[in-house]
């Protein structure tokens, strides 16, 4: 890797627990498209995440993912990267990690998002669904997104500087608070990489504003 | 302004969603718990699942007779203990056992060979649950059977309540070397393979395309140590299913929190020597080897 040249953006996916591989390929497809050079790190361990432009939290166990990011200290990092101003994509358990009220003591949130959610709100396993969403600014009725929800959560409420970017049945699905991207469901399951498309660029500004003479885009 | 979506448009139980859920489980403990106080602990530790069944593989052993599903009262009180998905053990075959499971909420169904098996000839028709299933297998044509009945989830058929590691890595090194072995025939060679090892064959055509089980691949079975959950990481595993390995343990609390961190740790000796130290006694166990052939639970339902 010391020989190749410098990646234009360097993602990290966290990797202590979840789809970790499924963001990663997702991720690696979105620059390929975008004609980026990426580098993707899988973090299980504290000290990689300073130097990553981008972090995605995947879904998996909410408990089981903040225990691990608190034992590894790796929270206080992904706290740090969203104070820089540094773009996130957080799904489904992610999103429970991120929100700033989780509605549980069992998980210790990172309080970078300013919702409050309801752990597997739509139910158990058995009322999981795949169903196509529309998502503002990426996907309309004519193009949805193929949206998985499992075992998904519910956002019940939106701080004011929170933007709904999708709906279902009313409940927000989708949401933007500054760098961070969130969805109930999981982008990474299917072949559509439109949200990981979405946070490259979101990198793209904010690395052109830190260094506009370095970037061309 | 955002778009209305047609709520009318969902699919539930869908292949996708099956496999999605058990990918959710990757990297993680997924743990036996018998009652709702160990569920408790179980979340506690980190685990990503529990798994519900009547008494721990190392008992069942024991005590011998006809093992089934779990008592529906201790999967609801599991069930109403931990927020994490609740999974439950069926005989295999045993249709009406798994319709039961699925009904009481369950979110994923193991169609086990812990348990007595109820039917010498079928698996249970998986394709028709909206609830996904694990099954065991001890080898690539296995497994490729199981997913085929619709298994969302594959395991290794490792000997469960031994605490003895040596069969889940045979089957889990069996399962690699085939994989690799298929990868490198062409397609005339691949549909010979299939029909000799009686494997479906688009399947295992799509196991040599991509390279791995079109599922997730969990290690099950005798799995008792910190230092089994990395080594069946590193023969790679997806994740870890632990029976008897915790609640056998003298300090389940302090064995389930050092496994949970050597599953995250797995390629980092010094990380896991810290974390193996101190955990107490593992369970007793019993070796492999020493088992007679008419004990070995990993034979049934092939």
């Amino acid at each position: 890797m010391t020989e190749a040249s410098e990646p234009d953006i360097r993602v990290g996916v966290i990797a202590v627990q979840g789809n970790v591989a499924e963001h990663a390929a997702a991720i690696e497809r979105a620059g390929e498209r975008r004609g980026l050079s990426v580098a993707v790190e899988r973090i299980r361990q504290a000290g990689t995440v300073p130097d990553c432009d981008v972090l995605c939290l995947p879904g998996g166990e909410s408990t089981a993912i903040s225990q691990l990011l608190d034992r590894e200290g790796i929270d206080a990092e992904i706290i740090e990267h969203v104070a820089s101003g540094k773009p996130v994509l957080a799904t489904c358990a992610g999103l429970i990690v991120a929100a700033a009220d989780p509605q549980d003591d069992r998980v210790q949130s990172l309080d970078v998002l300013d919702v409050s959610v309801n752990r597997n709100a739509f139910g158990r396993q058995v009322d999981s669904f795949e169903a196509p969403l529309s998502i503002d600014g990426i996907a309309d009725p004519e193009t949805p997104f193929p949206a998985v929800f499992i075992r998904a959560p519910v956002i019940d409420e939106v701080g004011e500087d929170v933007e709904v970017l999708a709906r279902w049945d009313d409940d927000p699905v989708a949401v933007r608070d500054g760098p961070v991207v969130a969805t109930s469901f999981h982008p990474e399951l299917t072949n559509d990489d439109r949200l990981h498309r979405l946070v490259l660029s979101d990198a793209i500004d904010t690395l052109s504003t830190a260094q506009p003479a370095e970037m061309d885009v | 302004m955002v778009e209305a979506t047609d709520i009318s448009d969902l699919k539930r139980g869908t292949e996708l969603v099956k496999r999605g859920f058990a990918q959710m489980q990757k990297g993680g403990v997924i743990m036996d718990v018998v009652t709702r106080e160990q569920a408790r602990i179980a979340e506690d530790t980190g685990a990503v699942a529990v798994m519900a069944l009547e008494a721990v593989p190392a008992d069942i052993r024991k005590r011998g007779g006809v093992a089934r599903m779990p008592d529906p009262t201790n999967v609801t009180e599991i069930i109403e203990e931990v927020s994490l998905p609740v999974m439950g053990k069926a005989r295999i075959g045993h249709h009406t056992e798994a319709q039961i499971l699925q009904s009481l909420g369950v979110d994923m169904i193991d169609e086990s060979e812990v348990l007595t098996p109820a039917d010498d000839a079928f698996h249970i028709d998986k394709r028709e649950f909206t609830a996904p299933f694990v099954c065991g297998a001890r080898n690539l044509p296995e497994a490729l059977r199981r997913i085929h009945e619709g298994a969302a989830m594959i395991r290794t058929k490792g000997e469960a309540g031994t605490g003895d590691v040596n069969q889940a890595v045979h089957h889990q090194r069996t399962m690699m070397n085939q994989i690799r072995t298929i990868e490198g025939l062409d397609f005339q060679e691949r549909e010979k393979w299939a029909r000799e090892h009686g494997a479906p064959r688009e399947l295992v055509h799509e196991t040599a395309e991509l390279g791995r089980l079109p599922v997730v691949n969990f290690a099950a079975g005798g799995i008792a140590t910190p230092a089994d959950a990395a080594l069946m990481m590193h023969h790679g595993c997806d994740g870890i299913f632990v029976g008897s390995g915790i609640f056998g343990a003298e300090d389940p609390e302090t064995m389930g929190t050092a496994i949970v961190e050597a599953v995250n740790n797995w390629d980092d000796p010094d990380a896991l020597a810290d974390i193996a130290t101190g955990v107490g006694k593992g369970m007793k166990g019993q070796s492999n080897v020493d088992l007679p052939e008419e004990e070995k639970l990993q034979s049934r339902g092939v």
